[in-house]
């Protein structure tokens, strides 16, 4: 297969379309957890009750369509190879724990893959959707289209005090966790993120990083969700949680300022460095790949390289992880082999952006 | 810094989780952290520290010591008849079983419940259309009280009365359809 066929078809709506402040905030997304009234919930239902619970959301969705534009796909994880399923985790459209853990787990997929539904996950339901940019209330208006539909077909475990029951009492509530991922290299070189990490926590939002908390996040991608889900309206949830990273945008761009105004020649030494060990490397590994690809994705940002575009981060981020590259190479691969296939998927995709200028 | 799962090899990978400013620390060495799953890989979800802390969050509870005092019984463990999952069993996996666990451990669930949610206690969101059934109304008119107050202490009043009659219509609805529920 050619990377450009394969990266059309790898490639989800969230990682090449445009938002808002997408400079910083590469996606957001809104998760709804829901559980059927007649049903034990995945934490003690046996296998037979776990089909059932499976067939009768088929059944119910089946009979009854979306909406006239959206084909929706019902993917059983018993019936798909562990590759595919390791795909579908890395871009972000079902769970480990449904990939691996789940019992007669499934997923509904929308073709642009803006949303999709895991069935028997750690709750019978669950409504997920990604959008581009920060647009935390479109993608909230998109699940609530989506959760209003369902409600139709299928009893809800509600209670009034309550609200959507859940099987972990973290969820409970709204059952919603509203998160964005943004791109912060800004903080991380100025070393504000250990300053700016606890004032978020006590905002009652958490932060982690791609590997972990604080300093440690990988690309420096961060992904900043709410922690409660009980006594809040989903829009005041969602409210809270835009003006937080409104004001994280606003330092992130102001130490990005600060960088160019302080040490200019320094900073694009680092881009262009980055830009060629992309660009040239024969072996390459996760963590060095994640460095590099966020300091070329600060220097589209900044202006300092113009041929390359943007999406190159959140999309290389993506295709670079291990299931992608098997996928890629077509069948399994030995750590060391992923290195060499991950610095030659990256230099090619670069040569596509330079062979696109030259063709345009 | 030595792994505290294992104790031998050095801490690689650090955790901090603050759950309302207070600070909890995990500190592993890079085979463990694998061998704890792709939990430390992914960011998907709930992510490995909230579920883990959980379960030790819910034993604080000191909800036990009274049942276990009884005098007629040896035990008495609380069991949702649903799933048959018994209380001790939630603290140990801080999972419900199913949706009638809520109910059958409502006692002692307020206070791990306000402890998760920063105090709160109460569902402030969307009610579902179909299973909500006259929620809605009652909500609407509550929310529509509260703006009556304010209007009244802004001296709104012309404002106010048309809040009131809206009010009124609502809960003439809100009977009708109690009386025709039945």
């Amino acid at each position: 297969m050619s990377l450009e066929r394969f990266i059309s078809q790898a490639v989800s709506s969230w990682m090449s379309a445009d938002g808002p402040d997408s400079d910083i905030v590469l996606s957001s997304r809104i998760r709804l957890a829901r559980n059927l009234s007649e049903f034990t919930f995945p934490t003690v239902f046996k296998n037979e009750e776990a089909k059932q619970v499976s067939e009768t959301i088929e059944e119910r969705l089946n009979n009854e369509a979306f909406s006239d534009k959206s084909q929706l796909e019902f993917l059983k994880m018993d019936d798909i190879q562990p590759l595919q399923k390791r795909v579908l985790v890395e871009k972000h459209l079902i769970s480990p724990h449904l990939a691996e853990n789940s019992t007669h787990g499934a997923c509904l997929l929308s073709e642009n893959e803006e949303f999709s539904i895991m069935v028997n996950e750690e709750d019978h339901i669950r409504i997920q959707c990604l959008f581009p940019g920060l647009q935390l209330s479109e993608a909230l208006k998109a699940a609530n289209k989506i959760d209003n539909w369902l409600e139709e077909q299928v009893n809800y475990a509600f209670d009034e005090q309550y609200g959507y029951l859940t099987s972990c009492p973290t969820n409970v509530g709204t059952g919603m966790r509203a998160s964005v991922m943004m791109h912060l290299p800004g903080l991380v070189l100025t070393q504000q993120m250990n300053r700016i990490v606890p004032a978020i926590n006590q905002l009652g939002l958490v932060v982690r990083g791609t590997y972990g908390e604080g300093s440690e996040a990988l690309g420096n991608i961060f992904q900043i969700s709410n922690q409660i889900t009980l006594g809040k309206s989903e829009s005041d949830i969602v409210e809270d949680l835009n003006s937080v990273v409104s004001q994280i945008i606003a330092q992130e761009r102001s130490a990005r300022e600060a960088l160019v105004k302080t040490s200019n020649i320094q900073l694009e030494d680092r881009v262009y460095r980055s830009y060629g060990v992309l660009a040239n490397s024969r072996v390459i590994e996760t963590k060095e790949a994640a460095k590099c690809l966020s300091d070329v994705r600060l220097g589209i940002d900044m202006g300092y390289i113009k041929n390359i575009s943007k999406t190159i981060l959140s999309e290389l981020m993506t295709l670079t992880q291990p299931g992608f590259l098997q996928q890629y190479a077509g069948g399994p691969l030995r750590p060391n082999e992923r290195d060499v296939r991950r610095a030659a998927l990256i230099r090619e995709r670069i040569q596509m952006e330079t062979q696109n200028e030259l063709g345009g | 810094m030595i792994c505290q799962e294992c104790n031998e090899r050095p801490a690689a990978l650090h955790f901090t989780n603050y759950t309302n400013g207070e600070k909890t620390e995990m500190h592993l060495c890079e085979r463990c952290a694998q061998e704890k799953g792709e939990l430390f890989m992914m960011n998907q979800g709930d992510g490995f520290s909230i579920n883990n802390l959980l379960a030790g969050l819910l034993n604080i509870e000191p909800a036990f010591p009274k049942t276990k005092q009884s005098t007629f019984h040896q035990e008495e463990v609380i069991q949702c008849h649903e799933c048959s999952m018994t209380f001790p069993q939630f603290v140990k996996i801080g999972r419900f079983g199913c949706a009638n666990c809520y109910e059958t451990f409502k006692e002692h669930l307020s206070p791990i419940i306000r402890r998760l949610h920063s105090g709160n206690a109460k569902h402030n969101g969307k009610i579902p259309k179909r299973i909500g059934g006259n929620l809605h109304l009652r909500k609407k008119i509550e929310e529509l009280k509260l703006n009556l107050k304010d209007l009244i202490s802004q001296e709104e009043f012309e404002q106010a009365a048309e809040m009131r009659d809206q009010i009124r219509s609502l809960e003439k609805e809100l009977t009708d359809y109690q009386g025709g529920g039945n």
